[in-house]
């Protein structure tokens, strides 16, 4: 391939200008987050924050229930995350390895529950919750997430258990294992990237989760980081510092996560499936 | 939502098809035991098989009895279930604003998905062409752009483009664009959009470029040294070797684009609540505020079961492809 100066020069300026654009909301939301309040409320942008301060974080924190919303956040992003790991894992682990009738009815009903369409369906969910006495708890919340990652996880997961060499699990059945030894000796830890890649997608969906949350549960202690956000600055009067402060606090786990998991998620990804 | 992308598979998994390919091999096993284990898969699918049809099929059940009755503030308080048959579904579809809004989602998610697709597909391709260093550059910032948590990045757009102090009108006031000074932008409905747009592209564009690239580092080398043998240019190596070979990538990303900006929810109702106005409600808001806001929940039972509809037919044709496929592989 020929590639002048030129060939370089524009590929790499727009490779800048394109780096820009998708890092800027995410700097401009830590920036505004550290500024003090006059940098922030300014006619001219203060670009790079010179006075660090740490006020708008400690604002965001003290606000009332944070820490329980922080824990009931988490404790509804692991726990449906974890049950759709286990019960996609049996599942998928059928659909990979087993032949038998009604497989591909199953994997159509998979993929169709994959395209549900949640946002509109709040108001039946919110009457079968209401009817069994379960608004303003964390249990419906758990296990509708679950529902929203498993079909995704589920069909994920089966790509990875199929890219598990099948002789490996034979040498250890004809080595003595029985076939679930051979799944939890073998298999399992082949599948490790797997399992992150699904779980950092599911951990995601459930993290985001919004319109659920916001109809179910209106008790302020029985609510999640989402609906706080959302409605974090009519409550403090907009204030943009704070607000930013505790979209950085929402925002940094996953991140974090993200920024990690990455390359694994997006082999993972194209491995055969998608997003929530 | 799953890509079935024959060969674009990237290292993780090349091995998928492969494996799935020699027949099982069972013929040695002892007949006791092979019966035992017909039942084994069935056993294993039962939980994710009972969790679906609890907690999606029974919601969508439901969703379809309340859209049959008569369930407003009183009904719901007193736990009342008149039916009404199909008047809502009556009152609905001859509404105009009802086709107003189908009509404004449409062209929303149209809209959306053509510039997701074309600049996803062109921050693809550069990927490709960059070099090391600059490559990971762009990765490193496309991927913070994706992992942002939704309703983060809705209520940072709030602040690029808030009213006072935002530092989209700064830029745009410093740039000569005066009137733009003081410039509300969720105060119209185009205006709303655009940030909208702007929000959900910014955040959409990662992953069909990523994995468009990744798609790109599986296709044989050989084809374009066949290509070049054959004096094809840069353009139409692209048209004869590339694009073909990414199509059914690009096809399967497309509709799960639509289904996505179709059903996007929080970045329109955190944005603006689909106003000004109501002028931004989509179908999914729709649904939720005659239902919720208004408090007609049978009314909103038909609107979201319709959108159910409208959904199914704009991925009809994916589908079909989806499951016809599946049915080549077994």
């Amino acid at each position: 391939m020929k590639r002048s100066i030129f060939g370089r020069f524009w590929p790499n300026a727009t490779a800048v200008v394109l780096f820009i654009g998708f890092v800027f909301p995410v700097y401009w939301m830590f920036a505004t987050a550290f500024k003090p309040t006059g940098d922030i409320i300014s006619d001219n942008p203060v670009w790079f924050p010179t006075d660090v301060t740490f006020g708008h974080f400690k604002k965001a924190i003290a606000a009332d229930h944070f820490w329980t919303l922080v824990r009931n956040s988490l404790t509804v992003t692991i726990l449906s995350v974890l049950l759709s790991l286990v019960i996609a894992l049996f599942a998928s682990f059928a659909l990979a390895r087993m032949r038998f009738k009604g497989r591909r009815g199953f994997l159509i009903v998979f993929m169709i529950a994959q395209m549900a369409p949640w946002e509109v369906m709040v108001i039946a969910i919110y009457m079968l919750v209401r009817d069994n006495d379960m608004l303003d708890s964390l249990i419906p919340l758990t296990v509708f997430y679950m529902m929203m990652v498993l079909p995704f996880t589920i069909l994920t997961l089966r790509g990875y258990v199929a890219a598990v060499p099948k002789e490996l699990e034979e040498s250890a059945m004809v080595d003595g294992c029985t076939r679930p030894q051979a799944f939890v000796k073998v298999i399992f830890p082949l599948l490790a990237p797997g399992l992150m890649a699904t779980s950092l997608f599911g951990f995601i969906t459930a993290w985001n989760e919004f319109p659920l949350v916001l109809i179910l549960n209106k008790s302020v202690e029985s609510q999640t980081l989402p609906l706080w956000i959302s409605q974090f600055r009519t409550a403090f009067g907009d204030d943009w510092g704070a607000t930013m402060a505790a979209s950085s606090l929402f925002a940094v786990p996953i991140l974090i996560l993200f920024v990690f998991l990455q390359r694994k998620a997006v082999s993972g990804l194209t491995a055969g499936a998608v997003k929530g | 939502m799953s890509v079935q992308t024959e060969g674009t598979d990237t290292a993780g998994a090349t091995g998928v098809r492969k494996t799935e390919a020699p027949p099982p091999r069972e013929t040695g096993r002892p007949v006791a035991k092979r019966r035992a284990g017909a039942s084994a898969p069935y056993l294993l699918l039962l939980p994710a098989l009972l969790a679906t049809l609890i907690l999606l099929g029974w919601p969508l059940v439901k969703n379809g009895m309340l859209s049959f009755q008569n369930l407003n503030p009183r009904q719901l308080i007193l736990h009342l279930t008149e039916w009404n048959g199909i008047d809502n579904y009556k009152e609905v579809l001859g509404s105009p604003d009802f086709w107003k809004v189908v009509k404004r989602t449409v062209l929303f998610t149209a809209a959306n998905v053509v510039l997701i697709m074309v600049i996803g597909t062109l921050v693809g391709l550069l990927l490709a062409r960059l070099g090391k260093k600059m490559r990971l550059l762009l990765l490193f910032g496309l991927v913070l752009a994706w992992a942002m948590p939704v309703l983060a990045a809705t209520t940072v757009f709030q602040w690029l483009f808030a009213q006072r102090f935002g530092v989209v009108n700064a830029v745009l006031d410093s740039l000569g664009w005066h009137s733009m000074a003081d410039h509300n932008w969720l105060g119209t409905q185009m205006s709303t959009f655009s940030v909208v747009t702007l929000l959900i592209v910014w955040q959409s564009i990662p992953f069909v470029a990523i994995n468009l690239y990744a798609a790109t580092t599986t296709i044989p080398k050989e084809l374009y040294e066949a290509a070049s043998l054959d004096g094809a240019g840069a353009w139409k190596s692209f048209s004869s070797v590339t694009f073909p070979f990414l199509k059914p990538f690009l096809l399967a990303t497309t509709f799960l684009e639509v289904i996505w900006v179709f059903k996007a929810f929080p970045q329109i109702f955190a944005m603006n609540e689909g106003g000004p106005d109501r002028l931004t409600e989509t179908l999914p808001i729709y649904a939720f505020i005659e239902g919720f806001g208004n408090q007609h929940f049978g009314m909103g039972s038909a609107i979201a079961f319709l959108t159910m509809l409208v959904l199914l037919f704009l991925t009809a044709y994916y589908l079909r492809l989806v499951l016809k496929q599946e049915e080549d592989e077994l």
